[in-house]
């Protein structure tokens, strides 16, 4: 018993499943790797062209078919594939004049800025209206809140952003529309920061919209379910005050399904900033998606693809790690 | 099957999912109403429509009026005629991918849960990397690479699309395969294939149907995001295309970009809206709505495993 116990606490605290995940999810990205080498090689034409790009002359051709071994066969090309994404190397762009994961590096910033104040508005409103509005299930209250989760489910980020953009923006003049900082301008310190944040206002609010959806309605439906059982009846017989059981005790029970999909929705949240990024012509990975397709920057393209699958794949092995933390039940 | 319809065990669960459906809800009773509409534009497009939705004339940017009843574009293309026919493209596209990625998901689901062991060990692994790249970002890479035609667009989504259902047919197959039915019909000596195919899946069949109607609005969202990228064929006229076109001019005219939206809009709201109906008549008791459930069981959290 008590060798079992201590078991259990060890494999909490140094994680054996958590290695387990690990070495899981370092096999998930080498097969993405794979998938992605494959990808180069199904594509019609040449692969050395989704290596090195098309606008490259002949002698620069020859260069990366010797660097990647294109003459060799597609086993050895594979591993040096491997070894060279491995060691970061996912190719050169022409159109930019850098290597691959520079160009992809220098643009991820801009979007990390726009998508975690998102996600972190989204999360906390999206559980304490999911929570509420389960409180009040039927109310008035519930079903605009219903009403608004359904309506943020149905339209696509860009229908969003759009309308968005033609009420505060065009109609009300209340923000920019376009851009990260107004054009020209040599403001700085605070006032380049307020610049910057009213810019940032309307393509965050339209991501916050979009998550706010799914987060609500997930957190509510799990809410009305574990209101149901059995433990919060006891929490009710014991006389504990309504706060405290919604919150400490119902809310725990209902975080986890919440958790997950806020963990694997880097994904969802990453096409979602494409499209806002589009429509509010802000300078960040999907601008660079966007322009990289345009110019037929192929190693851009699939650096591209590779590293938000890898970041997909890294976002769930934390969600993972995260459980034990909420459910000590889960092993 | 005599035996199966003496029982009543085959078509119980579709019919009484389908009375409770219509005597309850209104809102689903309506999305139904509302399909039917697009459905009609679709299909009579040619017809319904007042002009050609790609006839350029020189009335450009008109107000909505009873003449143009959405307006005109900056080319002076009808709005609304464009809206009448690109119902035609997102829903032929969104059933086409929802039809092919729901027949790999229920065979992928269905052999995972019925030969169990390493097969549904392997199968659904590979239904965990299926899930991981993002979908419009292995849209735009494939439309990139392969190009834009209908064809390679239909084939990567339904590849990419089944894993939801996948998982939802394997967890139904394994609660369903343990049902006296199933054994009765062991006993009668019907084979594996016979048993899966017409024992087992047609009691899955509504949980079946609801899963392909919320991938066929989340198939039209993401095909509209496509076109509004730019990645689609410009030849073909459709919501996201119009709007691709329409955000240049949006100060011109609104009208542009507001009524692709709200049609876009109004018909995915229909789809979830039915597809929720029609889950919560199909577990009465349930309050999870499909949407919350199958996001779950797609994440590889399972509801009530522990």
């Amino acid at each position: 018993m008590a060798v079992s116990i201590s078991r259990k606490f060890i494999s909490r605290l140094f994680g054996v499943r958590l290695v387990r995940r690990a070495v899981q999810a370092a096999i998930l990205i080498f097969l993405l790797i794979v998938f992605n080498f494959f990808l180069i090689h199904i594509a019609p034409g040449d692969p050395v062209s989704y290596l090195a790009g098309q606008s490259g002359d002949e002698q620069y051709f020859a260069l990366i078919r010797a660097k990647f071994g294109l003459d060799q066969p597609l086993l050895t090309q594979l591993r040096v594939y491997l070894l060279s994404v491995l060691r970061g190397d996912l190719g050169y762009s022409l159109s930019h004049q850098q290597p691959v994961i520079s160009v992809i590096f220098g643009r991820v910033g801009s979007t990390l800025v726009l998508i975690f104040p998102a996600i972190i508005i989204a999360s906390i409103l999206g559980i304490v209206l999911g929570v509420e509005s389960a409180r009040k299930q039927n109310s008035m209250f519930d079903r605009a809140i219903n009403v608004f989760a359904l309506l943020g489910h149905s339209l696509p980020a860009f229908s969003i952003g759009l309308l968005l953009l033609l009420l505060f923006s065009l109609q009300l003049g209340l923000f920019p529309a376009q851009g990260m900082t107004s054009a020209n301008s040599d403001l700085t310190g605070l006032a380049y920061l307020m610049d910057f944040i009213l810019h940032l206002m309307l393509p965050c609010l339209t991501l916050v919209i979009v998550q706010l959806a799914q987060i609500l309605r997930l957190t509510r439906t799990e809410m009305l379910n574990v209101l149901d059982e059995i433990y919060i009846t006891a929490a009710r017989a014991k006389g504990l005050g309504e706060r405290r059981i919604i919150y400490a005790h119902a809310l725990r029970g209902a975080l986890i399904p919440v958790v997950t999909v806020i963990g694997s929705d880097l994904g969802m949240l990453l096409s979602g900033a494409v499209l806002v990024e589009t429509v509010f012509g802000y300078p960040g990975v999907g601008r660079l998606m966007l322009d990289t397709i345009a110019a037929r920057d192929y190693p851009v393209l699939l650096g591209l693809l590779l590293m938000t699958s890898v970041g997909v794949a890294l976002a769930n092995f934390v969600t993972d790690t995260i459980y034990p933390a909420l459910d000590p039940r889960i092993e | 099957m005599a035996i199966l319809d003496i029982f009543g065990t085959r078509n119980l669960l579709w019919t009484s999912t389908f009375r409770r459906f219509l005597s309850r809800d209104t809102l689903g009773t309506i999305s139904i109403v509302v399909l039917c509409l697009f459905l009609f534009a679709a299909i009579f497009a040619d017809v319904l429509a007042p002009f050609d939705p790609l006839k350029t004339s020189n009335d450009t940017f008109q107000y909505p009026s009873m003449h143009f009843l959405f307006g005109t574009d900056d080319l002076g293309r009808d709005v609304f005629s464009g809206v009448v026919h690109g119902s035609r493209s997102s829903l032929m596209f969104g059933v086409f991918v929802s039809l092919i990625s729901g027949l790999i998901g229920v065979l992928v689901g269905a052999t995972a849960a019925y030969a169990g062991g390493w097969i549904d060990d392997v199968l659904m692994r590979v239904t965990e990397f299926v899930l991981i790249p993002p979908r419009f970002f292995l849209a735009l890479v494939v439309a990139a690479l392969f190009g834009t035609s209908f064809f390679y667009l239909v084939i990567i989504l339904s590849l990419t699309y089944w894993t939801t259902m996948a998982r939802l047919v394997r967890a139904q197959v394994l609660s369903l395969k343990e049902r006296p039915f199933v054994e009765a019909a062991k006993a009668l000596g019907a084979s594996p294939s016979r048993i899966l195919l017409f024992h087992i899946l047609p009691n899955a069949f509504p949980v079946i149907v609801t899963q392909i109607m919320l991938t066929v609005g989340s198939v039209i969202l993401l095909q509209a995001a496509l076109d509004f990228i730019g990645i689609g064929d410009a030849r073909r006229i459709s919501w996201g295309s119009m709007l691709h076109n329409g955000q240049h001019f949006i100060r011109d005219g609104w009208w542009i970009v507001v009524f692709p939206s709200l049609a876009l809009a109004l018909l995915v709201l229909a789809l979830n809206i039915l597809g929720d109906a029609l889950n919560a008549a199909l577990n009465p008791k349930s309050r999870t709505t499909t949407f919350s459930q199958n996001r779950a069981i797609a994440r590889g959290y399972c509801i009530r495993c522990h």
